[in-house]
């Protein structure tokens, strides 16, 4: 499959990520060895074969509705890159 | 002369996120309460810390399949979650979990009644679980967005109808209906100012008569049922007006102003989202049986629609009534207990309606902090009833006593007081002859045919016995005075 201009700078916007745009070319020969490889798939026939989504034949797993409170407030905010002592502080997502 | 507007019909679908009343979050065991000091009610779970794995809260499950069984949905057996993924600083793994494919209800529908007491059933296309994000604080920090994950993971129903909803008036009842119907089931609080119940709108127009939908636009931020009406009413003229000057209507999220009542662009889409719905693996499957849903059915309180009919047929109660007493479970219940110890229904219905809920509005009090028991209330009524006490002294005198000693029985109290009314002949006709000696000349106009000088000589007689003669015998024996 060929990878187009559009497709790398959309799935750059999707996934957040910026590249130099001189490396745009290899990325795209990158991505089209990847769809390649994977299409490989498709050799297989799978008419009637349901989609394998869980690996175990496990149901349910739920939980009753019992308060457990594991971590406090500093520790939630330990691994933030950026905090006050309240708050995760993140760059200003709207410009007022 | 008809305007413009009329030409056109409106095509609004509404989106109703309603968080579920449970006490911790739908995949971790923090808890959900609203307002804790921020990031305190937080786990590593609804954080989105790697390697941990969600497990679904079975409250939330039963109040959501609660929800749609009082919506006449269908009860989905099998279920599987999905990952809805997309940036945002208040959704910390990258993904909303929520169903995709597989709504835990399909289908059912919504009832509400216009003013003119018709109906109109509002078909839902869905009912499914997710998850809620945390709260980002634009305004408290000039250079940063500050992030508060106590809301995250919080779990939700989201109701959604077909686009069948025609004004902003059937909208508003809509809402209305749900906020009730989700108050009455204990499955969220309502309240749409803190955002427990949220309503998003897309909203269309369209010439009458026309197949096709026209491009629809997503209104949100409307925190009041009065405002989705508003808001509503703001975006079809706009949209009218905007292809009446040839303008082309741009899908697109717009937020409503409630201070300058319009609706302003959110954000200009410069690509369309691609949320990327894929099975969340984390979660397995989730089986609903027949079982669970019987038990959910039969555990379920009587709903607003069917109170309302039996109050109507059952309890002999107007219309009127019957929509006031149902506005609320709490005020329905405290109705159906006072009717548990008097058969007098429309007596009931006037003290909880008249005197109970004044009281109540006075003290700033809700329904469920009224301390007088169900049994007390009853016990006055029948006070009145059997012509012990009049209803102004049961209203003004012994409920007040009532309010200060709910132990009390009534008829004490009311003997307390002294003021049982008296029937008794021979004490009336003592009074009836003072109140006629009062008025000697009034006697003789009486006689010569003013007999609307009765209410004089009663009003003589009721203040003498201190407003306890019992006022139909007392007048009797009046006129026999008089007259003979």
């Amino acid at each position: 499959m060929k990878i187009t201009d559009e497709t790398v700078y959309e799935l750059a916007h999707l996934a957040r990520l910026q590249f130099e745009d001189e490396k745009k070319e290899r990325i795209k020969a990158d991505l089209e060895r990847i769809l390649e490889f994977c299409e490989q798939l498709n050799q297989v026939d799978t008419d009637g074969v349901d989609p394998l989504i869980y690996l175990s034949d496990r149901v349910n797993n739920l939980r009753p509705d019992d308060v457990r409170v594991d971590i406090t407030q500093d520790e939630a905010l330990k691994n933030a890159p950026d905090a006050d002592s309240d708050y995760f502080r993140v760059p200003k997502v709207i410009n007022k | 002369m008809s305007s413009v507007y009329d030409n056109y019909e409106l095509v609004i679908g509404l989106e109703i996120h309603a968080q579920i009343l449970t006490r911790t979050k739908a995949f971790s065991s923090d808890p959900a309460e609203y307002g804790a000091l921020p990031n305190h009610n937080v786990s590593t779970i609804s954080l989105g810390h790697p390697g941990t794995l969600p497990k679904h809260n079975e409250a939330a499950i039963a109040k959501a399949i609660t929800l749609g069984l009082a919506c006449h949905s269908e009860i989905r057996k099998e279920n599987q979650y999905a990952r809805k993924n997309y940036f945002y600083a208040d959704l910390p793994k990258g993904y909303q979990i929520t169903q995709d494919k597989t709504p835990i209800c399909s289908g059912g529908y919504v009832r509400v009644k216009f003013i003119d007491e018709s109906t109109k059933d509002i078909e839902l296309t869905r009912i499914h679980m997710e998850e809620d994000s945390g709260k980002s604080i634009h305004d408290l920090d000039l250079h940063n967005s500050l992030i508060d994950y106590n809301r995250a993971g919080t779990p939700l129903v989201e109701i959604v109808t077909e686009p069948v909803i025609r004004s902003g008036e059937e909208a508003g009842l809509f809402v209305t209906e749900i906020r009730k119907l989700v108050r009455y089931l204990d499955i969220c609080d309502g309240n749409m100012e803190e955002g427990s119940l949220r309503c998003d709108a897309n909203i269309s127009v369209r010439l009458k008569g026309a197949t096709e939908f026209g491009t629809k636009v997503e209104v949100k931020n409307m925190n009041s049922i009065s405002n989705v009406r508003k808001a509503i009413e703001f975006e079809t003229t706009r949209q009218i007006d905007a292809i009446e000057n040839g303008e082309t209507i741009v899908q697109e999220t717009r937020s409503y102003d409630a201070l300058k009542g319009n609706t302003f662009s959110m954000r200009a889409k410069e690509l369309v989202n691609d949320y990327r719905y894929f099975p969340e693996p984390d979660l397995p499957p989730l089986i609903v049986t027949e079982e669970t849903i019987q038990q959910l059915k039969e555990s379920m309180p009587k709903l607003p629609e069917e109170l309302f009919e039996n109050f109507r047929n059952e309890y002999g109660l107007n219309a009127y009534d019957a929509g006031v007493l149902t506005e609320t479970k709490e005020l329905a219940d405290l109705y159906l207990g006072i009717t548990e110890h008097t058969e007098n229904y429309k007596a009931a219905a006037n003290w909880v309606m008249g005197v109970i809920k004044a009281w109540l509005n006075k003290e700033a009090l809700d329904v469920d902090d009224f301390h007088v028991p169900p049994s007390r209330i009853g016990a006055l009524i029948s006070l009145v009833d059997e012509g012990k006490v009049s209803n102004a002294i049961a209203e003004q005198r012994i409920f007040p006593a009532l309010l200060d000693e709910p132990d009390k029985e009534p008829l004490q109290i009311a003997q307390e007081l002294n003021v049982i009314q008296s029937s008794d002949e021979s004490f009336l006709e003592e009074l009836a002859d003072e109140a006629i000696a009062a008025f000697p000349d009034k006697v003789e106009a009486y006689k010569n045919g003013k007999t609307g000088l009765l209410g004089l000589f009663m009003g003589e007689l009721m203040k003498k016995s201190r407003g306890k003669a019992d006022p139909k015998v007392a007048s009797e024996i009046l006129k026999r005075k008089l007259e003979g």
